[in-house]
């Protein structure tokens, strides 16, 4: 039933082609203000920004495989006291969209006057990485080389096991899995907002169209290679960091900077407990804790810090990757998060940032659920 | 046997006031026998209970821990024995997930009336505790 419309290449461009849809937007009046990854002109850097003149697009990068903000904190810190006046696109990442969901049902932002564009990510490198791969390549080689492309080792840890490569709830999807770039870029409007999005842009639309029947085909496969690929992964990770020893190791390197939680777009308390007064102690509680234990690690609490953000953040992880993206010293928390974060979500059988509709699960409860807690 | 015998776990209980903190002050009065083991903390509800307060004193040396609520749907406070009832699992989920011994993790709903089975609960979990040993998390240097 869906609705979608093709975009001819422009040039023999997809990012040209993105780029001019979205100057459309602005031109066409569809919507007033667009956030979109934009190319910035120090270095091989690209950022969200947020667009008004059309003129800036020219430099936009949607497909450019580089995450280095989840989008979702930047809509949580524009929404959260009031909703956006005027029409804006925001587009994002798939994993960004789910965040900003969660975000939405912890009251951290609003979807009001929001034009949600999502689309189907081929992933993306670290920051580093990226700058390297764009001094001598573009986002266009990077989406067409998709078809051919097997492996690659240089993706973010979270890239590697996304679980929904595809936008969960975006109104308008620009498609690419399953079709031939050649013939065109695929819109897809996936709610009303979107099919009359693409009627306002005046697109010739068609229901079922091929491409989009040729996308839906090529996601089913998609998705249920990532389910096997991220079984594996997780027996593996059981093994590396699952008991004390394999913990202790793991977070061995960590500094306590806090980091992962800065950049996490879950983590959005604004006074986080870990930083609270209960963890400020006189120097004769740290002796005493040393005396019981002969020794002990500073700064104190490395693991409670850690497994008390697994208990806070567990059932809405995204698994964007943010987290380990940000680590100076490269602890796997990608692979713990999401180890814990899938068995979590699957005890609650529930999917963060599938729906708003979904309860966010430790607010929610049922009466007949989980009887075996508490049985002797 | 003689070794085993000499340890003696902690246990630190997080007992509700309404229901299981006033069933162990029942134990107390009707002279109930239990192991001195359990180090109760009062606290209003169940809910109140952060998982990260559990992390913390298995952390900080305690061998098992118990949260004590009144039975599910009898909750002073209307429902928060339930919401308790989801973090909890959630807590035990992680600790399995990271192949650390969730079954040091204990909850009990014993109402304000059920002492002799407060009593029961400490010594059953006392017991188990003993049988598992020292807990590898508790007073950790490295962690």
């Amino acid at each position: 039933m869906a609705k979608s419309a093709t975009l001819p290449l422009k040039d023999g461009q997809i990012r040209k082609t993105v780029n001019s849809f979205l100057q459309d937007l602005l031109s066409k009046k569809v919507v007033e203000a667009i956030l979109v990854p934009v190319a910035h002109p120090a270095g091989n850097n690209i950022m969200q920004s947020l667009v008004i003149d059309p003129e800036y697009l020219e430099q936009a990068d949607v497909f450019a495989p580089v995450l280095p903000v989840i989008s979702a904190r930047i809509v949580s810190a524009m929404t959260r006291l009031t909703p956006v006046s005027k029409k804006t696109a925001v587009v994002m990442r798939p994993c960004e969209m789910r965040a900003l969901i969660e975000l939405v049902k912890l009251k951290q932002a609003s979807l009001d006057n929001l034009l949600l564009i999502g689309i189907d990510c081929p992933g993306a490198y670290s920051v580093e990485d990226y700058q390297q791969f764009a001094a001598e390549s573009s986002s266009d080689d990077f989406v067409k080389a998709l078809p051919k492309r097997k492996e690659d080792p240089k993706l973010r840890a979270g890239c590697q096991i996304c679980q929904y490569p595809v936008p969960l709830t975006a109104d308008l999807i620009i498609g690419i899995f399953g079709t031939d770039p050649g013939k065109g870029l695929l819109l897809l409007a996936d709610t009303e907002k979107g099919e009359q999005a693409l009627e306002e842009l005046g697109l010739t639309t068609e229901t079922d169209g091929e491409m989009a029947k040729q996308r839906e085909a090529a996601v089913e496969k998609l998705l249920a290679g990532m389910k096997e690929k991220r079984e594996k992964f997780f027996e593996q990770a059981k093994k590396e960091v699952g008991g004390v020893d394999n913990l202790a190791t793991t977070f061995a390197p960590c500094i306590e900077c806090h980091n992962c939680r800065t950049v996490c777009p879950l983590c959005y308390c604004r006074e986080c407990f870990f930083d609270s007064p209960t963890f400020e102690l006189e120097a004769d509680k740290y002796l005493g804790m040393a005396e019981k234990r002969g020794a002990m690690r500073m700064p104190a609490d490395t693991l409670l810090f850690h497994l008390g953000r697994m208990t806070h953040m567990g059932a809405s992880c995204v698994g964007c990757g943010a987290c380990e993206e940000a680590c100076p010293n490269n602890i796997p928390l990608l692979k713990i998060f999401q180890l814990i974060g899938d068995n979590v979500q699957k005890l609650f059988d529930y999917t963060p940032g599938r729906s708003l509709e979904d309860e966010l699960p430790p607010t929610a409860y049922r009466e007949d659920e989980l009887q075996w807690i508490g049985e002797k | 046997m003689a070794e085993k015998d000499e340890f003696e776990p902690k246990i630190i209980g997080f007992l509700c006031n309404w229901c299981t903190g006033a069933a162990a002050d029942l134990a107390g009065t009707t002279r109930a026998q239990y192991p001195p083991n359990i180090h109760p903390v009062r606290v209003m509800c169940s809910s109140t209970v952060d998982p990260v307060y559990l992390i913390k004193a298995l952390l900080s040396g305690a061998d098992a821990v118990m949260v004590g609520g009144c039975w599910p749907g009898d909750c002073h406070y209307v429902s928060g024995n339930y919401k308790a009832r989801r973090r909890f699992a959630m807590l035990k989920t992680i600790f399995e997930a990271l192949g650390l011994d969730a079954n040091r993790i204990w909850i009990r709903w014993i109402s304000a009336s059920e002492g002799p089975e407060f009593a029961q609960a400490v010594r059953e979990i006392t017991a188990e505790t003993k049988k598992q040993g020292p807990s590898p998390l508790a007073g950790n240097w490295a962690l």
